[in-house]
């Protein structure tokens, strides 16, 4: 499957916009079930946490500035507290010694919390096959997304974006509660 | 939960410093190093520093790679100035191998270099602009980032980690765009640059928040080994540029700036004339490359075909190019046997490397002298008797790369 | 004046004699040995004599040679001079059970974290040292990962095939 879906055929009447949920429409009323609201206004005002480590970083630097924008998608806020944030964004090399600091701020995140992994070391170690470095930091925590690349180019870093607003607004309600989830959860051993 | 991370020292809770994490993860220190501050009410009286939280051992993965693999990680040391990493790495190689490049090579690289180190001082004046609270700087400066970027992946192709020439010179001539993308940031940039400078050096609060912040003495300086900007901010004009010219840099004509106390305002204005300086040298070497006319004018490489991938049409065509073509890209050349120390000036100071070849395919030891690494140390005895807020200032200001403290 | 390799080597073996050996000269720099218990005293000459004043501490690395028994972990110190902008190289040897080496951090600051890099690597131990503990590796790793027989991957990892990655 290629990774990039839109746009492969040349079509002319690309809308650029969704057009919102499904729903009943009328006179000044709008009715459409309960998540697809959530969904939309929180997947359109996400705040991450940029956890840079490495080179990634000051690719994130350039997607963060005025060139390719990321505040556009609602990321304005980069919030460097884990307790205010919804998405942790994991760009650069983890070592081993950096793995039990990347769990405590997972941790101290609020639910509903996403991971992005941004990077070759991020997702599986990269190019540093070592003794001291982290294989993927999904050995430690949950990851929704990953980001190939060594950097990733600011275009790849919003593909990847959109992705995650794409699982944040389609989520339902009551997947934190669920079975699927507790389970993933205890297999990394958070409780 | 906590204490598993910071070990406390004995005896903690009871005295009257309070023990300030400024951990790993701190939205101001660009890189992952923690520091351990001792305080009494405001004023720092001792700090101990960790660092290692990005430790990937590239001198162990360089024992077992051939000269062209260890190229990828010599990007990802100051990943702000990718190509003067490179570039040092080959010339080092180009020393032990007796390689001689021709001029033009010379004058491309360091048009190069110049502009990988242009790049990484505006990442971190900005920076530091960024930490007392002027944010417009930084996004201002980042749009000029993108050029070189654009004349980066006009020649190699990839933005950041370019991995960019090869020993003897470069993998392709530089096309008519990368010098018209050059010409429009020689034409354009020194007047950002200006309007920038004007941001930030007369202006009264920046000069009071980094005026006095982390002076350190010359003397002090030199013992503890810091090399570039950091140093001639204290007072010593020492520039490896000058003082063991490498690439033809004694054919251009620059100065060294140079401050006094070794203060963060030094350390900023140095780095910002620095800036002016690669300007000057940039157009002097791209004046110097316009002067070869005809065949000269192609010429990008040395013609040494045992270090230098054959270009394609030959591989396919003659033998001896598709044997070197194998060879080169299995890794089976036998390097010469001897040790070498190479050093040039990285944006931060002097970046060494020690090679040391028994003969075989890969280095036997190939060590990085890391210039933030060295002057990390120093941080304590800069910081002593100034402010939290100031501990920040000083981080910034040295221009700590975590990749490059650990590697 | 000048130096030149030829002046320094006059130098040394005026006041060390003989125990300062094995003068090379490879890429134009000169290489020289002195037995470790000495390598505090050959510094501090470099450091003191005025027409030498090697007062700049470049860089201190170890390399490990597995096969020269009794030698086998080499200490390599690169001194400046930036009076005269002058480079050598100095090589301190020692055995690797008793790998015991005189610190330079007296005289050097820089060498306070080039130490503990080099005994975090090599198992280096630096006698008078203010603080000799690991710097770049985790705390609790209990081997010295740059000697020649560990290897560069983590044998424990499960998701890369050593087949296909480790060389």
């Amino acid at each position: 499957m290629r990774p990039v879906q839109y746009n492969l055929t040349g079509e002319n009447n690309i809308k650029l916009l969704e057009e919102g949920p499904e729903g009943y429409s009328g006179e000044g009323y709008f009715a459409t079930t309960l998540d697809k609201v959530v969904g939309l206004a929180r997947k359109n005002s996400i705040w991450p946490l940029p956890f840079a480590t490495s080179c990634c970083g000051i690719e994130f630097m350039a997607t963060m500035a005025a060139n390719y924008d990321m505040s556009r998608f609602g990321a304005e806020r980069m919030a460097f507290s884990p307790r205010q944030c919804d998405l942790m964004m994991v760009m650069g090399t983890i070592a081993k010694k950096m793995g039990p600091i990347v769990k405590q701020v997972y941790l101290q995140m609020a639910e509903p919390r996403w991971v992005l992994a941004m990077g070759a070391c991020a997702s599986s170690g990269g190019i540093f096959d070592t003794y001291s470095v982290l294989q993927g930091i999904d050995q430690i925590i949950p990851v929704d997304v990953y980001i190939p690349g060594c950097p990733p180019r600011p275009e790849a870093v919003i593909d990847g974006f959109m992705r995650v607003q794409d699982l944040v607004g389609k989520e339902s309600l009551r997947r934190r509660n669920g079975e699927r989830y507790k389970e993933l959860m205890e297999s990394y051993g958070i409780q | 939960m906590s204490e598993q991370h910071i070990k406390l020292p004995e005896g903690s809770i009871g005295k009257q410093t309070t023990t300030l994490n400024l951990g790993p993860t701190h939205p101001a220190t660009h890189g992952v190093f923690q520091n351990i501050l001792e305080l009494d009410g405001e004023r720092i009286v001792g700090a101990e520093q960790t660092v290692g939280y990005i430790h990937r051992a590239f001198e162990k993965i360089a024992e077992r790679r051939p000269l062209y693999q260890i190229t990828p990680l010599t990007d990802r040391l100051n990943y702000c100035s990718a190509p003067i990493n490179n570039m040092g790495w080959h010339i080092t190689c180009e020393k032990l191998l007796n390689v001689k490049t021709p001029k033009r090579v010379d004058y491309l690289r360091i048009i190069i270099m110049e502009l990988a180190r242009i790049s990484d001082h505006l990442i971190c004046n900005s920076i530091v602009g960024v930490d007392t609270g002027a944010f417009t700087g930084f996004v201002y400066v980042m749009q000029y980032r993108e050029l070189i970027y654009e004349i980066y992946e006009e020649i190699c192709g990839s933005r950041l980690t370019t991995n960019i020439g090869r020993i003897g010179g470069f993998e392709r001539n530089f096309t008519n765009t990368a010098f018209t993308k050059l010409e429009k940031f020689l034409n354009e940039y020194p007047k950002v640059l200006k309007e920038f400078e004007n941001l930030f050096t007369r202006n009264r609060i920046f000069m009071e928040r980094t005026m006095g912040v982390g002076p350190i003495s010359a003397e002090r300086a030199l013992n503890f080994g810091f090399t570039g900007p950091n140093l001639r901010a204290a007072g010593v004009d020492y520039d490896v540029r000058v003082h063991t010219p490498y690439s033809s840099y004694e054919d251009m004509n620059f100065e060294i700036p140079v401050g006094s106390t070794g203060d963060c305002y030094d350390r900023f204005l140095v780095r910002n004339q620095e800036m002016y300086q690669s300007i000057s040298i940039i157009k002097q070497a791209y004046q110097k490359v316009q002067e070869f006319k005809g065949a000269e004018a192609e010429v990008f490489h040395a013609d040494v075909p045992e270090y230098y991938l054959p270009e394609k049409k030959d591989v396919y065509t003659k033998m001896e190019a598709l044997i070197w073509h194998f060879k080169i890209v299995m890794g089976e050349i036998d390097m010469p046997k001897g040790e070498v120390y190479n050093s040039v000036e990285g944006a931060n100071g002097e970046l060494g490397f020690y090679l040391i070849s028994d003969g075989g395919r890969t280095p036997y030891r190939l060590h990085f002298r890391r210039p933030c690494f060295i002057y990390y140390q120093a941080y304590e005895e800069m910081s002593r008797g100034s402010m939290l807020s100031d501990a920040i200032i000083l981080m910034s200001s040295l221009n700590l790369i975590a990749g490059e403290m650990d590697g | 004046m000048s130096l030149t390799n030829d002046y320094i080597k006059s130098k040394l073996t005026e006041k060390f004699g003989d125990q300062v050996t094995n003068f090379e000269e490879p890429y134009h720099m000169l290489s020289f040995e002195a037995p470790k218990d000495m390598n505090l005293k050959v510094m501090q000459y470099l450091y003191d004599e005025p027409d030498l004043s090697f007062r700049f501490l470049t860089d201190l690395c170890a390399v490990h040679y597995p096969d020269n028994p009794g030698r086998e972990l080499a200490i390599v110190y690169h001194l400046h001079s930036l009076v005269d902008n002058f480079r050598i190289r100095f090589k301190v040897f020692t055995d690797i059970n008793t790998p015991d080496v005189f610190t330079s951090a007296n005289l050097f600051s820089a060498a306070n974290w080039m130490e503990r890099e080099t005994y975090d690597f090599y198992g280096v131990n630096f006698v008078g040292h203010p603080n000799l503990k690991r710097i770049l590796n985790v705390d609790e790793m209990d081997y010295f990962p740059m000697r020649r027989e560990f290897p560069l991957e983590d044998q424990t990892r499960i998701d890369k095939d050593d087949d296909m990655f480790g060389r």
